[in-house]
């Protein structure tokens, strides 16, 4: 069993997470927007990061496909590993459905994605208003609840790392 | 003065204006559309003038004696956004308090060949007319003539989009504006 993760594993954590944390950011900022030039290209950027999310949450899916994480410390109890082992399946589910809803969402209200501006993903529903607030209501609060699943993971690791002194935290930091 | 030449005269007078048998010159509004595609961070978004009135009349055997007059209320325009559609009507968009009316007066006609038109004119948008070409296709159905065509305008040709707006790389100058016209025989 390895001890860290690989460099891959590790890269791609990161690149999820600061995007990830970007992504609500902005979210939360841009939707209280008046619509402004500006609003809109938040929007946009905001729509092909939520894209770029979803497209490296796919890659993840198959480093772990071809992988095996390191092991969790012997010390952690039973119950905390299998709270660990949910939690880290309920946020690689939360990496794909999020930015599905808002592609969904997108769709329903008419307004196509084009990533980066070049490549146009298709419109998977036709465009209903109704639809649409719905989406938006379900994509909001996918969002919520990802914020306490990482204010979970995040207070998990410092307690790993501060508290039970274990490697939990370090073996995803980026390393030489 | 011959007793009939009142009559030929008369005859002569109407001769122009008279619809001649195949002339379309009945719009049915309901089934008619005018519609826009504009492109926002390169993403198309498509809209729709709820309100307009046209006066048109197309005689597919001599199609230079066609004539259009179309009126549009920017007021109108639905984008499904409302916080689009609000945004529009103001000074920078469409100043719809001030210019009520988009509209568009053909100058001429003609036939490109199979169903295929070509109509010129002048569109006058927020007290500025330019001159656009619009192609569509006259079609038969039933007893009816289907208009079906679009023209590309340049937005800030109007000063339609101005301020933070005028950038294009956010909203493109180029909008597309489509039309259907469906038009019964007779006046």
């Amino acid at each position: 069993m390895p001890a860290r993760y690989t460099r891959t594993a590790i890269l791609l954590h990161w690149l999820i997470a600061l995007t990830m944390l970007g992504l609500l950011g902005v979210g939360l900022y841009m939707t209280d927007l008046k619509l402004s030039p500006a609003k809109l290209k938040l929007y946009s950027w905001h729509k092909w990061a939520g894209v770029t999310v979803f497209a490296l949450a796919l890659l993840r899916l198959a480093w772990r496909a071809l992988h095996t994480p390191p092991p969790m410390p012997q010390a952690m109890p039973a119950w905390q590993r299998r709270g660990a082992e949910a939690a880290h399946a309920v946020l690689y589910l939360l990496m794909f459905i999020i930015p599905l809803s808002g592609w969904l969402m997108s769709s329903a209200k008419g307004v196509q994605t084009v990533w980066f501006g070049v490549l146009p993903l298709p419109d998977l529903l036709a465009k209903d208003k109704q639809l649409g607030h719905f989406l938006e209501e379900v994509h909001a609060s996918l969002c919520y609840g990802l914020m306490a699943l990482l204010v979970m993971h995040i207070g998990a690791a410092l307690k790993h790392h501060f508290i039970d002194r274990d490697d939990v935290l370090t073996r995803m930091l980026p390393h030489r | 003065m011959h007793p009939t030449l009142p009559l030929a005269l008369l005859c002569l007078a109407l001769a122009p204006g008279a619809a001649s048998a195949d002339e379309y010159a009945k719009l049915l509004l309901d089934k008619s559309r005018v519609e826009f595609t504009a492109k926002q961070m390169n993403v198309p978004t498509d809209g729709a003038f709820k309100r307009f009135k046209a006066q048109i009349a197309l005689d597919p055997a001599s199609p230079q004696t066609g004539t259009a007059r179309i009126d549009v209320e920017p007021a109108s325009w639905d984008a499904g956004l409302a916080e689009v559609n609000e945004e529009m009507l103001g000074k920078n968009w469409f100043d719809a308090k001030q210019f009520p009316t988009a509209s568009f007066v053909s100058t001429s006609v003609k036939a490109l060949g199979g169903d295929r038109y070509e109509a010129r004119g002048k569109m006058t948008m927020k007290g500025k007319t330019r001159d656009v070409v619009a192609t569509f296709l006259a079609k038969p159905q039933g007893t009816n003539l289907v208009l079906t065509g679009s023209f590309p305008l340049k937005r800030l040709d109007y000063g339609v989009g101005t301020g933070t707006w005028g950038d294009t790389d956010i909203v493109a100058d180029e909008v597309q504006v489509k039309f259907q016209f469906v038009l019964a025989q007779g006046k």
